[in-house]
């Protein structure tokens, strides 16, 4: 018979064990209470919001709609006030409602210390998204904040704040920052670091009051110093909640005292996440939050589970800092210490020692070897023998520069890899396991590096180590049946063995067909192109119709002309001219492009070369509507006529038309200029995408606006017009160079990294390099098809016409 | 009994490639393989009449340049998960040139 369970909390434990409820679709009837007006959001996210990275809708896990899709009964914004635990009720201002079992999922809640003024209008405290919203609001007039508690959520209000252009002050108690998690001089990096953002940081400042008749205005210290503050963020600690459970007359000491089934002293009544206490443990990261979730549901589901508390490292991230910590790195009898300090680049490591094991380890500005460490204290490996270089990482073990791998592959199935979302190597194994041969995959299938994005290339780490290693590789995608061999592979083969023809790409390739098909020739003419323009001679009969006729094929067969429009400009002679041509050739259409361009619809195959010759007696060209290259540099009007236009924008798209007008490209190529941020030529959803502002261009790039939709992001800024040419020239040609044909340039990007590109760009030698080697190849393709193709007109008509025979 | 006709010099359809022959019921497609073979078909796909001499031609096949089904030029049928089949008629190459069974052609008319 289905049971009632009730849920007090929608935090990110409870979130997690609705999930594996309903995953493993219990017999459960599940309601809902949250206090919070709102259902699960990733709490650990709350700090981008803050800043201004993220927004509330993307941090949110479990929205309404889900709750309801899956049958859960939610009460948001709604407190239980009492837990009957002989009757077993609960009672809201709902009224009172029956359970058979009951999750108590209440958390934790800040800490206030107990000063004059502490209840203020502008005392806030850090906890949830209101008190989030209310940190932004505040920020909004500007003014000063004084932010208590220099641990880790004191720095992220900070930090938050300061980035929203608050005057920021953190007082702590002690010594210095984080001292929890960081030994002095790691404190004395971070404060230096926060410091190089303005934010003032007083250690040893003991409150004694805030100050303020309706609101706050100041905050006393003591030694009687007052500080003005238009807000106060108080972060000084939290505790768990537990006034439901006390009230129940539950056993509860710090926390709601849980066995390894995660029961409380009520058998019917669970308790998880940062509420709890276990031996004496409290719980505040995600890990173990969702390893108690996965206990409390099999608990609920009469199945066998124990909860096993593993020890745990942080890697902590206060915005824009570096930092990890482990272990036990107070100072004591026996311990020993290994200090390694960089200070120019701000690097500090401190390893604590003792019978020969690391206990203790503590790491700022550089963590990227905190991993492997961390595994050496965790399974207490004697280091004795690699004690001279230990300090330095795996890299300089055994006398030389190691595989960076062997570390990953070194790490247990438990070890944390994700700390937003909790995931371990081991789910991220089976992922791939179950068929996840990239990143992207894993996120969707993991959530694995989908939040904050820090660990990221320890994700690619495993992925590199377990495809390598314990799985054999899954073959990667061919170009089509006619080989096994991947685009990147075949492009290699071109470049390596310098093939410069299609058959001695079929030949060394060992293509399994005579001569490819529609798939593979088309990809093949663009590579051989691209890689050998001086030496290759296109193949028309290896281009799709489009571009073989350079026009667009329409679903009857008949075809469009569009012809070009320099950065979208025309003239009233050029108008003339095409409106003459849609009556000569009775065109049924003309429709205005999303190019800024004129297309005329239903024109015959065979009248082509003669409509094409008509328009370039107009003076115009072939507008390559229809390839994989070039299409459009759409503009707005700049300076020319627009009263917020920075720079000449229509100037500088007609000369990048002009310029690039006629390349191939791996994808069809569409390019935007706008005068001013207002953007009206929607610069931001192109391939490449330029925004004039009054210090010069901004070049970004990965738009689209087709099938996907993005924004494109920003590649570089520079100061003259000739040097955003020569970006935008070195970064098609570098495109063309390693792009998989048919990819999009933001696609290209989701592969290579926007990182790559950018170094590609900024590397002046290599970016003057590859735009020489743009203007190679245009020296031979930027010029009209159309004018070309008007010569051989007879082959767009039939070569014979047996009418006459047939009727005989 | 067959009556051949000449249409052109091979030279006239490019390698892996097309062109149309007018007759008095639409076009019918001559195609060229890279092997010099020639083959004749009805320019219509089965699928939504997609004009089979702007395809791109592979082996003794085309590829619809529509929606890209395949299409034997021997045989006429479609290739692959898709299902239908195309018209052909005899064509062959001799000394050079492109010679059509006009008979064929005829009868096409009246079917």
């Amino acid at each position: 018979m289905t049971q009632k369970l009730i849920v007090i909390g929608a935090g990110m434990a409870s979130g997690r064990v609705l999930e594996h409820l309903l995953e493993a679709k219990a017999d459960y009837d599940i309601t809902l209470y949250n206090a919070e007006a709102r259902g699960n959001y990733n709490r650990i996210m709350l700090s981008p919001v803050l800043s201004g990275e993220k927004t509330y809708e993307d941090i949110v896990t479990h929205d309404a709609d889900w709750y309801e899709t899956n049958g859960v009964t939610c009460h948001f914004g709604t407190h239980i006030t009492g837990i009957d635990k002989v009757a077993k009720t609960v009672t809201s201002k709902n009224g009172t409602e029956h359970y058979d079992k009951l999750l108590i999922a209440t958390g934790s809640a800040p800490f206030i210390i107990p000063v004059q003024g502490k209840d203020l209008s502008g005392v806030i405290t850090y906890r949830d998204l209101d008190d989030t919203n209310a940190m932004i609001a505040a920020s909004e007039k500007g003014g000063k904040a004084v932010v208590i508690g220099g641990g880790l959520l004191g720095l992220e209000a900070a930090a938050g704040l300061a980035e929203r252009g608050m005057d920021v002050t953190v007082l702590h108690l002690m010594g210095h920052l984080m001292e929890r998690q960081l030994d002095e001089a790691a404190g004395y990096l971070l404060r230096r670091d926060l410091e190089k953002r303005g934010i003032t940081v007083k250690c040893h400042a003991s409150t004694k009051a805030i100050l303020g008749e309706d609101k706050v205005e100041g905050v006393l210290l003591e030694g009687d110093e007052v500080l003005e503050a238009d807000i106060v963020v108080m972060a000084v600690g939290i505790r768990p909640e537990t006034r439901l459970a006390t009230g129940a007359h539950l056993t509860v000491a710090r926390g709601v005292e849980v066995n390894a089934q995660m029961e409380t002293s009520d058998p019917d009544i669970l308790a998880v996440g940062e509420c709890v206490e276990l031996n004496g443990q409290l719980f505040g990261l995600v890990a173990p939050l969702y390893d108690q979730a996965k206990v409390v549901a099999k608990t609920l589901m009469g199945e066998p589970d124990v909860f096993t508390p593993k020890e745990l490292s942080t890697k902590l991230k206060v915005t824009g800092c570096d930092l990890f910590s482990a272990g036990d790195f107070a100072e004591g009898e026996g311990r020993e210490d290994i200090v390694f300090r960089d200070p120019a680049r701000g690097v500090y490591r401190r390893l604590v020692l003792e019978d020969g094991c690391i206990i203790g380890a503590v790491m700022y500005g550089d963590t990227a070897d905190s991993n492997w460490f961390f595994g050496l204290i965790r399974d207490k490996t004697d280091v004795s023998e690699m004690r001279e270089t230990l300090i330095f990482g795996p890299a300089y073990q055994g006398g030389g520069a190691s595989d960076p791998l062997l570390a990953v592959a070194a790490l247990p199935r438990d070890a944390e890899i994700c700390g937003c979302n909790g995931i371990c190597k081991g789910q991220i194994e089976d992922a791939i396991a179950v068929g996840a041969t990239d990143l992207g995959a894993i996120k969707a299938m993991t959530k694995a590096s989908a939040s904050c994005g820090t660990c990221t290339g320890l994700v690619e780490q495993v992925l590199a180590v377990t495809l390598g290693d314990a799985f054999v590789m899954p073959a990667a995608a061919s170009i089509c049946a006619c080989t096994e061999m991947t685009h990147e592979d075949v492009r290699r083969m071109i470049k390596s063995q310098e093939l410069k023809s299609m058959p001695a790409v079929w030949q060394a390739c060992g293509w399994k067909t005579s001569c490819g098909c529609h798939v593979c020739r088309p990809a093949l003419n663009f590579y051989l192109l691209a890689d050998w323009p001086l030496d290759y001679t296109d193949d028309p009969q290896s281009r799709f119709i489009n571009e073989r006729k350079h026009a667009n094929i329409q679903k009857d067969g008949t075809f469009s002309v569009v012809p070009r429009m320099w950065g979208g400009i025309t003239t009233p002679d050029e108008l003339r001219a095409i409106a003459d041509a849609a009556d000569k050739y009775m065109v049924p259409t003309v429709k205005v492009t999303g190019g800024q361009r004129i297309d005329l619809l239903g024109v015959k195959g065979e009248d082509l070369p003669a409509i094409w010759k008509d328009l370039n007696d107009a003076g115009m060209v072939s507008g390559h509507a229809y390839s994989k290259g070039l299409r459009t540099v759409k503009t707005c009007v700049g300076t020319d006529h627009c009263r917020f236009g920075t720079q000449d924008s229509t100037g500088l798209g007609i000369k990048l038309e002009k310029t690039l007008w006629g390349s191939w490209t791996p994808h069809k190529l569409k390019l935007g200029v706008s005068g001013c941020p207002r953007n009206c030529a929607e610069a931001t959803c192109k391939d490449i995408g330029i925004i004039c502002v009054d210090s010069g261009y901004q070049i970004s790039i990965g738009g689209a606006a087709g099938m996907d939709v993005k924004e494109t992001e920003l590649l570089i800024q520079v100061a003259t017009e000739d040097e955003a040419m020569e970006v935008i020239k070195a970064v098609t040609q570098s495109y063309r160079e390693n792009a998989k044909y048919l990819d999009r340039i933001y696609k290209w990007m989701n592969k290579v990294g926007l990182d790559w590109i950018k170094d590609q760009i900024a590397d002046l030698e290599n970016r003057a390099a590859l735009a020489a080697r743009f203007e190679v190849s245009q020296s031979v393709f930027r010029n009209d098809p159309w004018a070309e193709h008007v010569t051989k007109a007879e082959t767009y008509q039939p070569i014979a016409n047996l009418t006459l025979e047939a009727a005989e | 009994m067959t009556n051949w006709i000449d249409i052109s010099p091979l030279d006239a359809v490019p390698q892996r490639g097309a062109r149309l022959v007018k007759t008095a019921h639409g076009c019918v497609a001559i195609f060229r393989t890279g092997a010099d073979e020639v083959f004749a078909l009805d320019n219509a796909c089965p699928h939504k009449n997609g004009p089979l001499a702007e395809g791109i031609v592979h082996g003794n096949s085309v590829t619809c340049p529509l929606h890209n089904w395949v299409i034997s030029l021997e045989t006429g049928l479609v290739q692959g998960p898709d299902e239908g089949k195309v018209a052909t008629y005899p064509a062959r190459v001799e000394a050079g040139r492109i010679l059509l069974d006009a008979e064929f052609l005829s009868q096409r008319a009246v079917a």
